[in-house]
């Protein structure tokens, strides 16, 4: 699994963490029951602290994406349809939120944006 | 859980007063003291280990240590600026002498270490170079498996190379045991976004920060703009600002807040010095 860090990205360090794991998640590199690194190992290995791995696993674990069994550590939580479809809806909502911002910004009308959504969709069919 | 437990630490000398100086030290983290020199961060180390005398409150692992200091301070690793090895010791001489003190004393480890750290055993201390001092200082330290660390400036003067390799062994301290601590001051504030959990910053005696760290530089922000957007900001909005000829830099506090707020979004993560300079320098 790559977890990639980097202080250019506006996104705090805990969520690049978060969004790495569930990456690897989707990607089907990490499967269900397998084990994450602990929250101090991965803290040691990325140079943070381990507050910041914690806050990342507890976000995950809230979301259901990992188990943590006290003691023993952190697996991955049986997929969930939903879940998962859930979470593409949010990226696709955060994606058409930006197009909403460029076409506000430069003044392009709502029909326009529309009719370039149907010739992309179409184009499918 | 928490190893080292201050409140109220206050200390007169003349021209300076350590005013009321309280936090924790938890187990399993590592909490970095900041500030300038002469802020007060050494007069706390040396409060907390009762070398100097305070009117205050210190319990190290839940025990008062005006009371059991003989018995604390068996579990402690302690390394001072002006801490004293003999120049005309060597590394393996040091062993036979700290066997006698820590009855914990783990020579295997020491030995493992020295070799880490590729220390020569036979060579006198007055011909070790800074980095080597330190390395051995670190190392004597450690090898009576304290439950805690404090050290005084275990980085300054050091190049960034020993710097990592001294930071590796701090985590890998705490990593072997989770109920480990570490308390370190430095100025040197690069270290501790790689190592501290939280970082207490002291300015003139007295603490003006005491965060966690990600908290910290996830939280802040040195907000870019122009002198009539600066005018805009509300009073409780920012820490302070310098004032430049073609802009504004502004520390604040809370960005995510400040960006729902204004409509002013260049801003920048400050590092842990970006923050502590404008604690000190900026004006208010």
């Amino acid at each position: 699994m790559n977890i990639i860090i980097t202080n250019s990205s506006g996104l705090p360090i805990f969520e690049q963490i978060e969004n790495s794991i569930k990456q690897a998640i989707f990607s089907n590199e990490l499967k269900e029951g397998d084990m994450l690194p602990s929250v101090r190992s991965l803290a040691n290995e990325l140079k943070i602290s381990f507050l910041t791995v914690k806050r990342a696993y507890d976000e995950l674990e809230k979301s259901g994406f990992i188990k943590t069994i006290q003691g023993k550590g952190s697996y991955v939580a049986p997929k969930n349809l939903d879940l998962i479809k859930e979470e593409k809806l949010k990226e696709i909502q955060s994606y058409i939120e930006k197009i909403y911002e460029i076409s506000k910004l430069s003044n392009i009308p709502k029909e326009e944006v529309n009719e370039l959504f149907k010739m992309i969709f179409e184009e499918e069919l | 859980m928490n190893n080292i437990e201050i409140k109220n630490v206050s200390k007169k000398y003349e021209g300076f007063l350590l005013d009321k100086i309280s936090f924790n030290v938890p187990a399993g983290t590592v909490v970095g003291l900041i500030g300038e020199n002469g802020a007060g961060k050494t007069t706390t180390i040396k409060a907390i280990l009762n070398i100097i005398k305070s009117d205050s409150t210190v319990k190290i692992f839940n025990k008062d240590i005006h009371q059991d200091e003989k018995k604390i301070k068996q579990d402690i690793g302690v390394v001072l600026d002006d801490s004293f090895l003999s120049d005309y010791l060597t590394p393996k001489q040091i062993k036979s002498v700290m066997k006698e003190i820590y009855s914990t004393w783990d020579e295997e480890k020491y030995n493992q270490l020295i070799k880490q750290f590729n220390l020569p055993e036979n060579k006198l201390i007055k011909d070790y170079s800074s980095g080597m001092k330190m390395k051995l200082k670190i190392a004597t330290a450690i090898s009576h498996n304290p439950k805690l660390l404090i050290l005084d400036e275990p980085t300054s003067g050091l190049d960034p190379i020993v710097r990592s390799e001294i930071l590796d062994i701090f985590r890998k301290y705490i990593e072997e045991d989770e109920t480990r601590s570490i308390l370190l001051s430095t100025h040197i504030t690069t270290d501790l976004e790689h190592i501290s959990d939280y970082i207490v910053f002291i300015d003139k005696g007295k603490i003006i920060m005491n965060a966690q760290t990600d908290k910290l530089l996830e939280d802040y922000g040195i907000l870019k703009c122009s002198k009539e957007e600066f005018s805009k900001i509300k009073e409780d909005d920012y820490v302070s600002y310098k004032k430049g000829k073609y802009q504004y830099k502004v520390l604040i506090h809370d960005k995510n807040n400040f960006k729902k707020k204004y409509n002013m979004t260049t801003i920048d993560k400050p590092s842990i010095e970006d923050i502590m300079l404008f604690y000190i320098k900026g004006e208010r």
